[in-house]
């Protein structure tokens, strides 16, 4: 299936007031792959996602989804296959009620409203909110909004799923939910986040970025248990590997 | 504080009410605009000191009331929000206008009626638009607007604005709290700070809508808002119309009440 491939070859981005925000970065996710990408606030991380969904144009270097290149003629396509979860879910509800929101995508794209209903059912179902669907989003609780959004990518049925901090300011509850809906997923999957713990659990793979470079990128027993490599990155280790903190023992 | 945060959830409730399945609720949203507008441009046309003849078309928002079984009183309690603005724009005219005029064997001045009929027309207007989006929802609404071909651009606006009302609202109440708590025993927001206050909002309200517009545009947006199927125009909406439209132009004509009055004192005589 190498058309789910994804592949970034040595880019480069500045933003215009002379900030380098990715150099020379390459990397290529296969099909089912999941992948963390971690990082320091300011590393890179949402400019990187920015530039893999065409938000962004990379100065040099490309971006490949399948065989084609990330340019504003292929977007439409690319932007298909692609789907991004937003780290703020109210940036991405703007319809009057979770429905609508969940089927803006579909609509989009043409699609019958006979095939709109079935993948909006589809997509609530998966993310099991399907008696939310005529509540307007932002009477939501933060976890069920979290939920909404995700949703509202789902419904277009896309190849690769891109998170911006899922599990970013969700309750414990709601942040296990997030989790195992993602373990739940079969697509390749792109996480950004510091939740180290979340990352830990639902990707198997790690991209770890230092001002805008890639210093590692391994399984993530691998980069995760690396103390050292983590805390030269301004990370940690994830809370479950470090040590006990009533008696100091340690886990490893 | 509080106070902004329940508006919000008040805000809503046009919203809750336009997901009705009534009669009303089913009516092509196209010919509930027209009939809106048409309603707007025959009451408007009325001349300044015909406020017998305006009362017929009282008659259209209270059948719309009841057929789409509305609430009555936080209905009207949305229309007399306009209330002191329309004060406002008439007020003046009893000063101004000091003719007087006989009805009914009291003598008032000009002025008064002028402003009365200002008032009327006023309520019955806004009552009218707030029944639409009541009946009919904004998304539903705006799509009946891209079927006059009125620009997108336009009604993307109305639609997000409409939308994103609550995130700034919120914004807002959040800058008020941290402002508050940092400031005690002030009332409001000091002058001085008004500048980088409203600076601020602006700021996260550009950001906010560029976050906005990537999440629209990363689930194909192109520029058409799309809002789903919407049946065509059957034969009961275009008699909804044309009965409605026939009404208000015969009360425009003709002064139904003067002649009921008329009928009434013929027989007495």
């Amino acid at each position: 299936m190498s058309h789910h491939k994804l592949e970034v070859r040595s880019l480069h981005f500045s933003y215009p007031d002379g900030h380098e925000a990715v150099k020379d970065m390459s990397f290529t996710i296969h099909h089912g792959e999941s992948v963390g990408i971690i990082g320091t606030n300011g590393a890179g991380k949402s400019t990187l996602l920015m530039l893999l969904m065409g938000v962004l144009f990379p100065d040099a270097g490309e971006v490949l989804v399948g065989d084609v290149h990330v340019t504003k003629k292929t977007l439409p396509m690319i932007r298909q296959r692609l789907g991004m979860v937003f780290q703020d879910p109210d940036d991405q509800l703007f319809m009057t009620t979770v429905y609508d929101d969940v089927a803006f995508g579909p609509r989009n794209y043409k699609l019958d409203e006979k095939e709109v209903e079935s993948r909006v059912a589809k997509a609530l179902e998966l993310v099991g909110i399907s008696h939310l669907k005529d509540r307007a989003p932002f009477k939501l609780s933060g976890g069920e909004k979290r939920s909404a959004a995700i949703a509202s990518v789902l419904s277009m049925e896309p190849d690769v799923l891109i998170m911006d901090e899922p599990t970013a300011a969700l309750d414990p509850k709601s942040r296990r939910r997030v989790i195992s809906l993602l373990k739940s997923f079969e697509h390749t999957k792109i996480i950004t986040s510091h939740d180290l713990d979340m990352v830990f659990e639902t990707c198997k793979r790690i991209i770890v970025i230092k001002d805008g470079k890639i210093a590692a990128d391994g399984t993530t027993e691998e980069i995760l248990c690396n103390a050292e490599l983590l805390d030269s990155c301004g990370l940690e280790l994830p809370l479950s590997l470090q040590n006990c903190p009533l008696c100091g023992t340690s886990k490893g | 504080m509080s106070k902004v945060i329940n508006s919000l959830y008040n805000m809503r409730l046009l919203d809750d009410l336009a997901r009705k399945e009534t009669s009303i609720h089913k009516l092509h949203p196209l010919v509930k605009l027209l009939t809106t507008l048409i309603y707007l441009i025959v009451v408007v046309s009325f001349g300044r000191y015909e406020i017998g003849s305006l009362l017929p078309f009282v008659f259209y928002p209270v059948i719309i009331f009841a057929l789409a079984e509305l609430p009555v009183a936080p209905i009207l309690k949305r229309i007399l929000i306009v209330g002191p603005f329309i004060i406002g724009i008439g007020i003046l005219n009893p000063l101004f206008d000091h003719h007087t005029m006989v009805l009914g064997g009291i003598v008032i001045s000009r002025g008064w009626i002028t402003f009365l009929s200002i008032f009327i027309k006023c309520g019955l207007t806004v009552t009218a638009s707030i029944l639409l989006i009541a009946t009919t929802g904004m998304d539903r609404l705006s799509a009946a607007l891209r079927m006059l071909k009125v620009p997108k651009i336009f009604v993307l606006q109305l639609l997000l604005t409409y939308r994103y009302i609550s995130v700034l609202i919120e914004e807002v109440a959040r800058m008020q709290r941290a402002y508050s708590l940092r400031a005690p025993g002030e009332k409001g927001i000091r002058f001085g700070v008004w500048g980088s206050f409203a600076g601020q909002l602006i700021l996260r309200t550009f950001g906010r809508a560029e976050r906005v517009h990537q999440s629209m545009s990363l689930r194909g947006f192109t520029g058409e808002y799309n809002t789903g199927d919407i049946t065509k125009v059957s034969f009961k909406d275009f008699a909804y119309l044309t009965a409605w439209s026939l009404f208000f132009i015969i009360m425009r004509i003709y002064n139904i009440p003067i002649l009921i009055g008329s009928l009434f004192t013929g027989v007495i005589r």
